[in-house]
C-alpha cells in the first residue's frame, strides 16, 4: 500500500446532549485523496460527527485534528467545503446570486467567480438553470445546488451529508463520476449515507451506529472478514456482534 | 468584502420581496394618514340641554359651540339624557346653577364641562378684567393631539416594522440552516452581525426618509428643528429595534413566536413614550422607562419637531440609543457562540 498522509484524525471523540449520548469514544483516521464512506441508519450519529469537522460542533471530551492542526480553527474552515443534510438555500435569490453570495464570502471575486459558478454549474448540470429562482428548483436540483456552492472554492476537504438524497439514479451516476475525479486532484471526500449500494463506491467505510464507530475498513475487507457478500449484511454481523 | 456580500444579498432579498417592502413603507404611511383625519376631525360639538335657565343668564351666556335644546321640566331632559340625545343639561335649581352629564364618556363629559365653564357668564368678569393673552414658548394654540403624537408615532413604527422584519429574517436564516451555512464558511462572527446591521441601516435609512417626508410635507405635521435630525433618530432607533430583533429571534422556534413578542416587547414601549403623561405613570411601572428604547428616541423626536431643539437637547437620548445597540450587538455576537466557537 502506498504511503497516504493523514488528512483528518479524530481522537477520542465523545458528543452528549444533556444525557443523551450521541457519539462514544470515536477514533477515526482518514488519509489525504480517499472518498470515506459513513454509513449508518438515520439518527446513528453521523451528521453530529461530520459537524464536528466543521467546527460547527464541539465535542464533550475528545480532540479533532485537519492536517495536524487543531479544530476549530477559522484558517482552515477555508479548506473545508460543507453541504448540510438541509438545502441552506436562500429561496428568495436566483441560483446565481446564491452562488455569488456564497463564493465572496470565500474571498472569490471578479473573473475567477464567474469561472468557479460556471465550472460547479457544469459539473452538477445545472448550467441552463442560473437564472432561476431557488423557490422553483425541484429537490433533487436544490441538493445539487447545494453540492455546487460546497465545491465553490476548491476545498481540500470536502464533507458532504447525504448529498444524493432525492436524486435519480443517472444523475447520481455522474455525481459519483465527479467525485472521483474531484480525488484524481488530492481531494478528501467525506461522505454519509444510509445508502448500502452508494457505501460501495467509497474508498473506505465507516459503519455508524448508536453514536459508536462499529467497524472501519474497505468495503472489500468489510465483507471478507465477516464472511459475508454485501455491505448490508457485514453491516448487521457487526452490529449484532456490538450487542 | 465579506460585510459587504452579506449586505448585498440582504437588500437583494428584501427588494425581490415586494409585499414586505410594501408593507414597511405603505402601512406606515397609511397608519399615519388615518390618524391624522381622525385628531384633526375638528373639536367634538356637545349637546346641552337647559332646563328652567332664567333669560337674563341665556342672555349673557355665549352659546356659541354647542347644540343647545330647552326643556320646560327636568324629567323630560333627564330622559334624554338616559337615551344618549344630550351630553348634560344645566338647570336653575333654588337660583343656583347645578349641571347634570350622561359621564360615560370621560372626553365627551370633558369638554361639555370646557364649554360651560367658558360660556357661563361670572358676571364681575364682564369689561373688568384684561382680556388675558396667551403666548407659546413651543407650539401654538392651533397645535393638534397629531402634532403632540406624530413624532412618537413616527418611531414607534420603524421600531416596529424593523423588528418584526429583522427578526424574522434572521429567525428564517437559523431553521433553514443557512445560518449554519455561513458558519461554516470563513465568515466571523461579528461580520454576521454588522451584515444585517448595515443592510437594514440602508434600507431603514430610506423608509424612515420617505414616512418622516410624508408626515412632514404631505400631512403637515409640525417640524420646527432640522430633518437630518430626524432622520438620525429613526436611524439609531431601527438599529436598537435590529439588534433586538435579531437577538430575539434565537428565543423563538418559528415565524409565530416571533409575533408573540410584540405584545410583551413592543406594544409597552408606547406607555413609555410620552403617548401618555409619564408623571403620571404609578411609581411601581415609572421605572421601567428608561430601559425602553422608544422612550429615548420618543423625547428626541419631539425636541426636534415639536421644540426645534438641536444637538444640545437630544445628544443624551442619541447616546442611550446608540448604546442599546452596541449592547444588543455584543450580546448577538456571544450568543452566535453557541453554533461555531470561534
Amino acid at each position: 500500500m502506498e504511503q497516504l498522509s493523514m488528512c483528518v484524525s479524530i481522537r477520542h471523540v465523545s458528543k452528549s446532549y444533556k444525557k443523551h449520548r450521541v457519539l462514544e469514544d470515536i477514533n477515526l483516521d482518514i488519509f489525504e485523496g480517499e472518498i470515506f464512506g459513513l454509513l449508518g441508519p438515520s439518527g446513528a450519529g453521523k451528521t453530529t460527527l461530520v459537524k464536528q469537522l466543521t467546527g460547527l460542533d464541539t465535542p464533550t471530551s475528545g480532540e479533532r485534528y485537519l492536517f495536524q492542526t487543531k479544530m476549530p480553527s477559522l484558517k482552515l474552515i477555508t479548506s473545508i467545503g460543507y453541504m448540510a443534510q438541509s438545502d441552506a438555500l436562500y429561496e428568495d435569490l436566483s441560483a446565481k446570486e446564491n452562488l455569488q453570495f456564497f463564493s465572496s464570502l470565500y474571498g472569490l471575486k471578479g473573473e475567477k467567480q464567474t469561472r468557479r459558478i460556471a465550472e460547479v454549474m457544469e459539473l452538477v448540470q445545472l448550467s441552463g438553470d442560473l437564472k432561476r429562482l431557488v423557490s422553483n428548483f425541484s429537490g433533487g436540483m436544490k441538493r445539487r445546488l447545494s453540492l455546487a456552492i460546497a465545491l465553490l472554492h476548491e476545498p481540500k476537504i470536502l464533507i458532504l451529508d447525504e448529498p444524493t438524497v432525492g436524486i435519480d439514479p443517472v444523475l447520481r451516476k455522474s455525481i459519483w463520476e465527479a467525485f472521483y475525479k474531484l480525488k484524481q486532484n488530492g481531494t478528501t471526500i467525506i461522505v454519509t449515507t444510509h445508502v448500502m449500494d452508494e457505501a460501495g463506491k467509497c474508498d473506505r467505510l465507516g459503519l455508524i451506529r448508536g453514536g459508536r464507530l462499529i467497524a472501519v475498513g474497505t468495503p472489500d475487507e468489510l465483507k471478507e472478514m465477516t464472511n459475508t457478500t454485501t455491505i448490508e449484511e457485514a453491516f448487521l454481523v457487526y452490529g449484532g456482534a456490538n450487542k | 468584502m465579506r460585510v459587504f456580500a452579506l449586505t448585498q444579498r440582504i437588500l437583494r432579498q428584501i427588494v425581490r420581496d415586494k409585499r414586505t417592502m410594501g408593507l414597511l413603507i405603505i402601512a406606515p404611511i397609511l397608519v399615519l394618514t388615518m390618524l391624522h383625519l381622525v385628531f384633526n376631525g375638528g373639536d367634538y360639538t356637545p349637546k346641552i340641554g337647559f332646563v328652567d335657565v332664567p333669560t337674563a343668564v341665556v342672555e349673557q351666556m355665549n352659546v356659541e359651540g354647542a347644540d343647545i335644546t330647552t326643556y320646560s321640566d327636568e324629567k323630560s331632559a333627564k330622559a334624554d339624557l338616559a337615551d344618549r340625545m344630550i351630553d348634560g343639561y344645566l338647570t336653575f335649581a333654588n337660583n343656583a346653577p347645578t349641571v347634570v352629564l350622561e359621564g360615560s364618556d370621560p372626553s365627551v363629559a370633558g369638554a361639555t364641562m370646557k364649554w360651560l365653564q367658558q360660556a357661563m357668564p361670572t358676571g364681575q368678569e364682564i369689561g373688568h378684567s384684561p382680556k388675558l393673552t396667551i403666548d407659546y414658548l413651543h407650539g401654538s394654540s392651533d397645535m393638534g393631539t397629531f402634532d403632540y403624537f406624530g413624532p412618537v408615532l413616527l418611531g414607534f413604527f420603524v421600531f416596529f416594522f424593523v423588528f418584526l422584519i429583522a427578526g424574522v429574517s434572521f429567525l428564517r436564516e437559523r431553521t433553514t440552516g443557512t445560518l449554519e451555512r455561513l458558519l461554516a464558511s470563513p465568515l466571523r462572527k461579528w461580520e454576521i452581525v454588522m451584515g444585517y446591521v448595515v443592510g437594514f441601516g440602508i434600507f431603514t435609512m430610506i423608509q424612515s426618509a420617505i414616512i418622516a417626508a410624508y408626515a412632514i410635507y404631505v400631512l403637515g405635521m409640525m417640524m420646527e428643528g432640522a430633518f437630518g435630525y430626524v432622520l438620525l433618530i429613526t436611524l439609531l432607533l431601527a438599529l436598537t429595534a435590529l439588534t433586538l430583533g435579531i437577538l430575539l429571534s434565537s428565543f423563538a422556534n418559528n415565524e409565530l413566536q416571533m409575533m408573540q413578542f410584540i405584545p410583551i416587547i413592543v406594544v409597552p414601549q408606547i406607555f413609555f413614550s410620552g403617548l401618555f403623561n409619564l408623571d403620571t405613570i404609578s411609581k411601581w411601572l415609572s421605572w421601567v422607562g428608561p430601559f425602553t428604547p422608544l422612550y429615548y428616541a420618543a423625547d428626541a423626536l419631539r425636541d426636534i419637531m415639536v421644540r426645534g431643539y438641536g444637538w444640545g437637547a437630544i445628544y443624551m437620548d442619541i447616546f442611550a440609543l446608540a448604546g442599546f445597540s452596541l449592547l444588543f450587538i455584543a450580546i448577538n455576537i456571544l450568543a452566535l457562540r453557541k453554533y461555531r466557537k470561534i
